[in-house]
């Protein structure tokens, strides 16, 4: 109901707007859909805030990211696009590429070089994900652990999950394949290189299931990231899973005794996509926005507020302090060196051939 | 009604039963025309988008449309030659493809193949990506043989009809110009390459606009060309193109040639397995009963429906225990709203509106919240393990697990769905007078066969509408088992909805969605028959 409000609302400011200042050839409103909570206040201070204030438009902010493939593939369809720009996981931004909601981006061109003149494309590198994806952060799915409730050895390795007799309790995983299946076939002794041609057979697929089937009486499954580091405060896991944002955010911000593991955690994406179909002004007014919210400084600004890392590189040295803590970002990022001597790069690719397959099996073996 | 006196008539003479009959129809129609609004806005807002959404669960054009003539040229194939399939077919898929992914329509088909094949995704993303070298080679070979090859308009001047031509010439912009009409002497000489010009010029015109004279033609084009000329090379067009075209001819047999399924094969080597063909073969149709048997567990093989390995197995199981649970869920809550509802029916006015207000409380409180709630209640380090460990009831390294299970996703949804089941039941008890209870006593009736025989026959109808309305929303909860239900307490719309919002596999949602209403009416309907929906009652 709230979002239809918004909605209607937003699109008869638009239809305003864009009679009032036909001369300018740019909406002068813009809604941006996004993940809501930390995140979105990371960005309204980093992007929105400073962007509105050089050009005096109204940005509506819109928390349904979620959901935000299945509504723009909705919205398409009725063909009554009510969003400027997306922000989405970059298999979200591959999947919405593919279905052609999204719209093609030169990066060279519609975005600003790094300070010392290096190419947009270049500077985001392998985080250029599909032709439709801005990157912003770099954030990656790793693994915490309750410091008093692994007695004198705390974990340092990704198997401890699969370590019942180390680390005897209930473990919180994601209630999906991804990351599961590679940290299982990683701690079944699969090289790392390898992961991936043996996820794609069969008995490679088997052989994930069986090492998780070691756990699985002792997991509990989670659906969204925040309920692993609640489940950790409250003391009913004693390790699990979820985004190192979230992790960050319980152990420096809420002090709860919870550390946390950078080995093998898997780094993934997050960025903007540009819905197709839109209206020239409004599409004016969304790359103009981005032109400005993706360069160098604002990615690096961003980190202020959230311990996710930027996704140019010309950014990382530019990360400072935390806004309100005052404590330093960088080592604190999923990119800073000390954090990523043993990473795991998503393969978006298999994941897109993969994802559905792997997923029925997944649910069907969770079922048994 | 005749008898031997003949029919009836009314005072002004005409048969009764017709006079009869028309006065009703006349109030039948006013009746109709009272709630038209009402009938169109339902129309509109319901019925139509939930029937268009049901409608996708068969739906399949979209193979038939991104491929028409490979779709064409695959009838001859079976997969049980074991092999890939032959030339003709590569070229077809060439000619579509190039024009599917100018139009960024091969991923689209990609991912839906991807739902039955695992593979075919990157398959058609890296293909439609490089599918545009294919047929270079003989682009230059014909370059080099006469320049007038690479010029933009030799084509449409080729196969044009005239008459389109000095039409397209007039309009003022591209966009206007009719779709693209070819003469009668290339239609025969040079079918292939009709048929790929005619796809080119009007995707030019009619997406991007352009003239496609003035546009670079594509290498498909020369290939469609060069096949042409190798299957027919008897040419005997009069323009002034005729000359160019025997002597192209003439040089066709000595081209290097390319062979198109090797090529498919430097792209991505799955173009050589059979099972993709066959994917593509079995999901060609308009219409389609995958996405209904992927709903029950089944495939569509070759050899018709069959079950799917036992590892993938999952729908049946969600069904079974949807309304397995669904009606555990509709019996608590019977067994738990009764003696609420007969205490509100019962107390005096002032203690039974706070009793209600208790009631109605958490029916106004956000669901999220309650079942947040629950979580923390019933999880293992949460408040009521706590107690009983505490009372010593269970040990401490054995506490109970209450949640992330069915029993979490029952207890839950029972405390939700309780008012459901508890407002129609007290609307109907409010109406049984307490005098009968009385007078059945004074008859001599123990306390238990007054409510037996007296009360509960006449409260039926409110247990009747309680159940429908529990039982109808439970079964297609999502949220709180999502977060309350871990493995074994989910339902089967926690897989509509993941189909819906995560795998965009919205057939596969929309036919799950088809069989549980299927489901739902069902049950309706043996409702009706055992029980008799004229005895539901929401209230007095």
């Amino acid at each position: 109901m709230k979002l239809t409000t918004t909605l209607l609302a937003t699109s008869a400011l638009t239809l305003a707007g864009s009679a009032a200042f036909s001369e300018a050839h740019m909406a002068d409103t813009m809604t941006i859909v996004s993940w809501g909570g930390a995140y979105s206040a990371s960005q309204q201070g980093a992007y929105h805030d400073p962007y509105v204030a050089n050009t005096g438009i109204t940005v509506v902010n819109d928390e349904s990211s979620g959901e935000a493939v299945a509504k723009l593939r909705a919205m398409n369809e009725a063909g009554n696009i009510t969003w400027d720009l997306v922000d989405v996981e970059a298999a979200d931004g591959i999947r919405l590429c593919d279905e052609g909601l999204a719209i093609e981006i030169d990066h060279d061109t519609m975005l600003a070089a790094a300070p010392d003149g290096t190419s947009a494309s270049d500077d985001f590198g392998s985080s250029i994900v599909s032709d439709c994806f801005i990157p912003q952060i770099v954030f990656s799915t790793t693994v915490g652990y309750r410091t008093d409730m692994v007695g004198d050895t705390p974990p340092t390795d990704i198997c401890a999950i699969f370590d019942l007799e180390t680390y005897p309790g209930k473990r919180a995983l994601a209630k999906k394949p991804l990351a599961n299946v590679e940290w299982a076939l990683l701690c079944d002794g699969v090289a790392k290189d390898d992961i991936y041609d043996v996820l794609a057979t069969p008995e490679g697929q088997d052989q994930a299931f069986a090492k998780l089937d070691t756990i699985k009486a002792e997991t509990i499954w989670w659906s969204a990231g925040a309920e692993t580091p609640q489940l950790l405060a409250d003391g009913e896991v004693v390790m699990g899973s979820t985004f190192n944002g979230r992790l960050f955010s319980a152990i420096a911000e809420q002090n709860q005794p919870i550390g946390m593991l950078w080995d093998a955690q898997m780094l993934d994406f997050d960025g903007w996509i540009v819905p197709a179909g839109l209206p020239e002004e409004r599409l004016a007014r969304v790359m103009d926005y981005l032109m400005f919210a993706t360069d160098t400084q604002r990615l690096a600004d961003q980190a202020k507020y959230i311990s996710y890392g930027p996704a140019r590189a010309s950014s990382a040295p530019l990360v400072g302090n935390h806004g309100e803590l005052g404590i330093p970002m960088a080592e604190h990022m999923p990119t800073d060196p000390a954090n990523s001597t043993n990473v795991f790069v998503t393969n978006y690719e298999f994941w897109a051939d993969y994802r559905d397959d792997l997923d029925a099996k997944f649910q069907s073996w969770l079922a048994q | 009604m005749t008898d031997a006196t003949g029919p009836m008539v009314a005072a002004d003479g005409r048969p009764l039963k017709a006079s009869l009959n028309r006065a009703l129809r006349r109030q039948k129609m006013r009746a109709l025309l009272l709630i038209s609004p009402l009938l169109f806005f339902i129309m509109i807002t319901f019925i139509i988008p939930i029937g268009q959404m049901l409608f996708r669960s068969v739906e399949n054009q979209i193979v038939g449309d991104v491929l028409p003539t490979t779709v064409v040229a695959l009838d001859a194939w079976s997969v049980k030659s074991g092999e890939a399939p032959g030339e003709e077919v590569f070229f077809a898929l060439t000619q579509d493809l190039v024009l599917a992914a100018e139009r960024k329509e091969h991923t689209r088909l990609g991912s839906r193949l991807n739902y039955e094949d695992p593979g075919i995704s990157s398959l058609f993303r890296k293909s439609g990506r490089n599918v545009e070298v294919m047929g270079e080679g003989y682009a230059k070979q014909f370059d080099a043989l006469d320049e007038r090859w690479a010029e933009t308009n030799t084509f449409s001047e080729i196969l044009a009809d005239p008459e389109w031509l000095a039409d397209a010439a007039q309009v003022e912009t591209a966009a206007d110009m009719d779709r693209f009409e070819v003469n009668e002497d290339a239609a025969t000489y040079l079918p292939r390459t009709v048929a790929a010009y005619t796809s080119f010029a009007n995707y030019m015109i009619a997406d991007k606009g352009k003239d496609p004279a003035k546009s670079k033609p594509w290498n498909t084009l020369h290939l469609a060309l060069f096949e042409d000329l190798r299957a027919a090379p008897e040419i005997t067009i009069a323009s002034a193109y005729g000359d160019m075209l025997r002597t192209a001819a003439a040089a066709v047999p000595t081209f290097e040639t390319e062979t198109l399924s090797a090529s498919f094969a430097k792209i991505d080597k799955d173009w050589l397995d059979p099972d993709v063909w066959s994917t593509i073969k079995r999901y060609s149709p308009s219409y389609t009963n995958g996405y209904f048997l992927n709903a029950i567990d089944m495939e569509k093989t070759v050899d018709g429906p069959a079950w799917r390995p036992e590892d993938q197995q999952i729908y049946l199981t969600l069904f079974w225990r949807t309304l397995l649970m669904s009606m555990t869920i509709t019996i608590s809550c019977i067994l738990l709203g009764y003696p609420v509802a007969w205490l509100l029916a019962n107390l005096p006015a002032r203690t039974a509106n706070l009793l209600m207000i208790l009631v109605l409380l958490p029916f106004w409180t956000s669901l999220l919240v309650r079942t947040s709630a629950w979580k923390i209640l019933l999880q293992q380090q949460g408040v009521i393990n706590d107690i009983v460990v505490w009372l010593g009831l269970v040990a401490d390294d054995n506490r109970l697990a209450l949640i992330n299970n069915a029993t979490g996703t029952i207890i839950a949804m029972t405390h939700i769905l309780l008012p459901f089941m508890i407002l129609p039941l007290y609307s109907v008890m409010k109406t049984i007078p307490p005098t009968y209870l009385r007078a059945a006593k004074s008859l001599g009736a123990t306390n238990w066969t007054a409510f037996w025989r007296v009360y509960f026959p006449q409260s039926v109808p409110g247990i009747g509408a309680g159940s429908i309305l529990v039982f109808i929303l439970s079964i297609g909860y999502y949220i709180t088992p999502e977060i309350v239900g871990g493995t074994k307490g989910v339902f089967i719309s926690n897989r509509i909805a993941y189909h819906i919002s995560s795998s965009l596999n919205w057939g596969l949602a929309a036919a799950l969605g088809t069989i549980l209403l299927a489901v739902v009416m069902l049950l309706y309907w043996a409702y009706d028959r055992i029980v008799g929906i004229d005895n539901v009652k929401l209230g007095g």
